[in-house]
């Protein structure tokens, strides 16, 4: 119909299947958050370390490049070593870049739609709670899967080509490690952006109770951890336990995880990290609402 | 009801709605099949409430209801698919044109982003704001921002429209287009609509049929197409001194219904065949003084005013 008809009509043409709306949401949101330049040269940042990966396990395995900067070939493994540590380091790295990532978009996503009542527009439609909560995790999923474990397994498998099946038969774990756990961290941040944006409807606000919610935590625990002597402190803060996560993911003992004082229990990591996201759950759960019943 | 005998749109059931255990909507029933229905009521009545429940955004605590004969409960994703909804507060999605507003709620619909875009255009052009789509919606004045609401509500084609006081906020010019563009949607005849609000003037000018709620009941339901083709004019008398028992049964007994409108007012129907000159003779008969005789048509207003007095029944209409 032209628009100049201006009348009005029922669409019965094709549907788009109901299991992809949600990604929608991302589709559109990308669209304002590629406009910030701010953002553009920081995700142009978060891919330095991947290619400065790149360039490492290519010199490691280019013997004109070793002789060239005067390395041994002997003592190349020790010099250059690609292995468990170093995969873990890169990770590390891009997780706390997922986290100022997280910063930045996060606090965006939810608040506008409740502080102009969005809500009710969404969830009048053919379009869940559910969906809406899984379409804005996607925003900040997709982009860090993009500075995690999508760089990770292209370096790894970069090495695993130059290196031999062998070597990928070898250090499977390494693969199934970088894979996993971005995404736990992914899943993390997500939860937890999209909680305070939910309940925090003034951006800088959110993104200081981001802040808080990240260092204040892991600064509490480690004093409590350094005065009482114990590991009971990192339960409530994220990095710590995430870091004590990818290193028994990586295969490498807890003492790896590089705090000082007592290792946190791996179990006591899981049950963290699972009450870190059931806790963001609830509360999403409680505040994403077409409307909200004054009882 | 009206006459038309196909599928209702709206079957309410014995409809409960509580929140925290206290009833908002108590016992609903009834069948509306007009195309254009009015939910009519004072503020808090229940008419917001019954919208929500209807778009599955709160549970029943109680009853079912059933729109085009779908179960609200068990096939509410289906119901949203072929509806549309205009909320009554302020409602976008901050930092989008218009045009991207209404289209990233077209795709959320299940339109194909081609076809989103495309009935994006012809939604805005149709509401009006044809030459504001590319601005931002959050610089829009509340007319407009009505309009973009309306315009997202129609941009997917739904087969039923909610429209929860569209006028709300809205100049008198503002006002008259939105009721023009409901009137002319309803004109079309595609599409079944909704409409609630507390203006009866708003509800008269565009509905057939009205449920009007009072304190979450069924007040009355009133089928205002069937008395406009009924077309019945009341007479409403006031009168001085003389027997006035006398002339109250001189005036039944010429075949007229009448009813006592206040003290010394009457309201009554003419038969066919009875002439007004009738009502002066038997006054002057019995030396009754007509001192005022007016010609009208038993209002909305009226209607509703009569709801707001009496006690409400566990349902009005079926």
């Amino acid at each position: 119909m032209a628009v100049y008809d201006r009348n009005f009509g029922i669409y019965q043409g094709e549907r788009t299947p109901t299991w992809s709306r949600f990604l929608i949401i991302p589709r559109f949101a990308y669209q304002e958050v590629f406009q910030s330049r701010l953002f553009v040269a920081f995700l142009g940042f978060c891919f330095l370390l991947p290619f400065a990966g790149l360039l490492i396990i290519y010199l490691h395995h280019n013997l004109a490049a070793l002789s060239f900067i005067n390395v041994p070939l002997d003592r190349v493994q020790e010099v250059l070593p690609i292995n468990a540590t170093f995969f873990r380091r890169g990770l590390e790295f891009q997780g706390f870049l997922c986290f100022v990532l997280s910063l930045m978009v996060g606090p965006a996503l939810i608040s506008p739609d409740l502080r102009n009542n969005g809500l009710p527009l969404y969830l009048s439609r053919p379009f869940s709670r559910t969906e809406y909560v899984l379409g804005k995790a996607a925003v900040l999923a997709l982009l860090m899967s993009a500075i995690t474990w999508v760089p990770g397994l292209l370096l790894f498998f970069f090495q695993s080509y130059l290196d031999g099946a062998s070597w990928m038969g070898k250090n499977l774990e390494i693969g199934t490690a970088i894979f996993f756990g971005s995404w736990i961290w992914i899943a993390v941040l997500s939860l937890l952006s999209l909680a305070v944006s939910a309940w925090v409807k003034w951006k800088p606000v959110a993104r200081i109770s981001l802040l808080i919610l990240f260092y204040v935590p892991w600064g509490f625990a480690q004093v409590l951890n350094a005065t009482q002597d114990t590991w009971w402190g990192f339960l409530v803060a994220l990095w710590p336990t995430m870091t004590t996560v990818w290193t028994r993911l990586f295969g490498l003992p807890l003492e790896a995880a590089n705090y000082n004082g007592n290792p946190m229990p791996l179990g006591a990591a899981w049950f963290a990290l699972i009450a870190c996201c059931l806790i963001s759950l609830a509360l999403l759960s409680r505040r994403i609402r077409a409307y909200e019943v004054v009882r | 009801m009206t006459a038309d005998s196909s599928q209702p749109v709206i079957e309410l059931q014995g409809l409960e709605v509580k929140f925290g255990g206290r009833p908002i909507l108590k016992g609903l029933n009834a069948s509306l099949t007009g195309r254009c229905i009015g939910l009519l009521g004072p503020n808090g009545a229940g008419k917001t409430t019954l919208l929500h429940t209807l778009l599955g955004f709160h549970p029943p605590s109680a009853g079912t209801a059933r729109i085009f004969g779908k179960d609200i409960q068990t096939g509410a994703k289906e119901i949203r698919g072929l509806m549309g909804y205009m909320p009554e507060n302020d409602a976008f999605i901050a930092g989008m044109s218009g045009i991207r507003f209404v289209r990233l709620m077209g795709e959320l619909s299940g339109l194909p982003s081609e076809q989103a875009l495309e009935r994006s255009h012809e939604a805005l052009f149709y509401v009006g704001l044809g030459e504001a789509r590319y601005r931002k919606v959050d610089t829009y004045s509340l007319g407009m921002k009505q309009m973009a609401k309306l315009a997202q509500a129609l941009v997917h084609g739904p087969r039923l429209i909610f429209l929860d006081e569209p006028t709300n906020g809205l100049d008198p010019a503002a006002r008259e287009r939105m009721l023009k563009l409901v009137r002319d949607i309803r004109d079309e005849g595609k599409v079944n609509i909704i409409l609630s609000s507390h203006l009866l003037r708003d509800v008269e000018d565009c509905c057939e049929e009205v449920l009007v709620l009072k304190d979450g009941r069924v007040a009355t339901y009133c089928n205002l197409q069937a008395e406009r083709e009924a077309n019945r004019k009341f007479l409403q008398l006031e009168v001085r001194g003389g027997d006035e028992a006398a002339f109250t049964a001189a005036v039944e007994a010429l075949g007229c219904e009448m009813a006592v409108d206040g003290k010394q007012r009457f309201k009554l129907v003419l038969p066919e065949g009875v002439e007004i000159r009738e009502l002066y003779r038997v006054a002057a008969e019995r030396q009754v003084q007509i001192r005022r005789l007016d010609s009208k048509r038993d209002s909305l207003q009226d209607i509703f005013l009569k709801a707001m007095e009496t006690e409400v029944a566990g349902h009005g209409r079926v």
